[in-house]
């Protein structure tokens, strides 16, 4: 397929150019279970495949740890792409619900994933 | 057991999902002692591409807890049996600084990854909890400091046929502040140790809640958490 001398990659290594060598670094990484979902916008025709597979993949809600389990690409790499898709507005992102030590907040939490531990005995 | 031991090795390589499920599926079955179900080909196949289940879109948050322990120890067993999910395997990067003690070893290689196995329950239709299995040696610990932060708390599952082999993964959790509760996972030829043993061997502060779990039973798997929950809320509120 590729011309002779054309530079190719395979699979597994092409999303860490893709990321340019970002994976791991920089802003701080979207946690494994912050929750992602397609923000319904229209698709750039140039945008490249790695990011396009991950945008059409997230029709419904899920967690990164999910989306790169099921495309099987390293987190590392799904983070970086969907941090870009947020920042183009193609992703939402509902943050993890994160624990600050003794607060209120924290309490109505606990109280609630307890609820909801209990009514699934 | 040593298929069990040899799965949260082999995850760390590329090919995650297929050798995951399979993994899982070979530990379930192990674990459980049960015979090969019907339709296990089948189920194989399947697994090579594991349908996708969207979060219900009610769901507004996320929150996370831990399930640690040494390899074999059951917690991808016990993730499977309270996730509404078939776990799901992924990896982990090691921190930069995890990357640098690794060159010691692999000077060939910047970055280590760790087998991830992971499941979801959604609660009261408007949060999620996700379940992170996390090996305990204490060579991922750099693995962990991303992993830990924002958790709940974690799981420390324990094997009373190796407690000693519990010792890195509790260490970890008190090292990173990250509160948890110990579970029991009573194998089939477990011998029976009194809850003061089991606390002094383990080095338990008293406050650290006990129980004793069956990681193929759902009941007693959810109730597991419900202690580690349960403490949570016990140590919040009693906080000064």
């Amino acid at each position: 397929m590729s011309p002779p001398g054309e530079e190719h990659t395979t699979a597994a290594v092409r999303p860490y150019v893709i990321t340019r060598g970002r994976a791991g670094s920089s802003r701080e990484a979207l946690p494994l279970e912050t929750l992602v979902v397609a923000s319904g916008s229209a698709l750039p025709p140039h945008l490249q495949p790695e990011y396009r597979r991950i945008a059409e993949f997230c029709q419904g809600l899920l967690s990164v740890a999910e989306v790169a389990a099921h495309l099987d690409q390293p987190p590392a790499v799904v983070q970086v792409l969907l941090a870009d898709l947020i920042d183009w507005g193609h992703i939402v992102a509902r943050p993890p619900i994160r624990v600050a030590k003794r607060k209120r907040a924290d309490l109505d939490l606990l109280r609630k994933v307890l609820d909801g531990l209990e009514s699934k005995l | 057991m040593g298929l069990r031991a040899s799965s949260e090795i082999s995850l760390a390589g590329t090919d995650g999902t297929t050798d995951a499920d399979r993994m899982t599926h070979t530990i379930h079955t192990t674990e459980t002692g049960e015979t090969d179900e019907t339709g296990d080909t089948d189920d194989m196949a399947d697994m090579d591409d594991t349908p996708v289940m969207y979060v219900q879109s009610s769901v507004a948050g996320a929150a996370k807890i831990l399930v640690v322990g040494p390899m074999g120890v059951g917690k991808t067993t016990l993730i499977g049996t309270v996730s509404e999910i078939k776990p799901l395997s992924t990896e982990a990067t090691m921190s930069q600084a995890g990357a640098r003690l690794d060159t010691k070893v692999r000077p060939t290689k910047t970055t280590t990854t760790v087998a991830l196995d992971f499941g979801r329950i959604t609660l009261g239709g408007e949060l999620v909890l996700y379940l992170f299995g996390t090996p305990g040696q204490q060579r991922f610990l750099p693995a962990w400091k991303d992993l830990a932060r924002g958790a709940l708390g974690a799981l420390a599952l324990v094997d009373t046929r190796d407690l000693e082999a519990s010792f890195d993964a509790i260490g970890h959790l008190e090292d990173l502040d990250v509160p948890f509760s110990v579970a029991v996972n009573a194998f089939p030829d477990s011998k029976l140790h009194s809850e003061d043993d089991l606390r002094s061997a383990l080095d338990l502060l008293p406050h650290t809640p006990l129980v004793i779990c069956d990681a193929r039973e759902h009941q007693s798997s959810v109730k597991a958490l419900i202690s580690l929950v349960s403490h949570l809320i016990e140590t919040l509120t009693e906080a000064p």
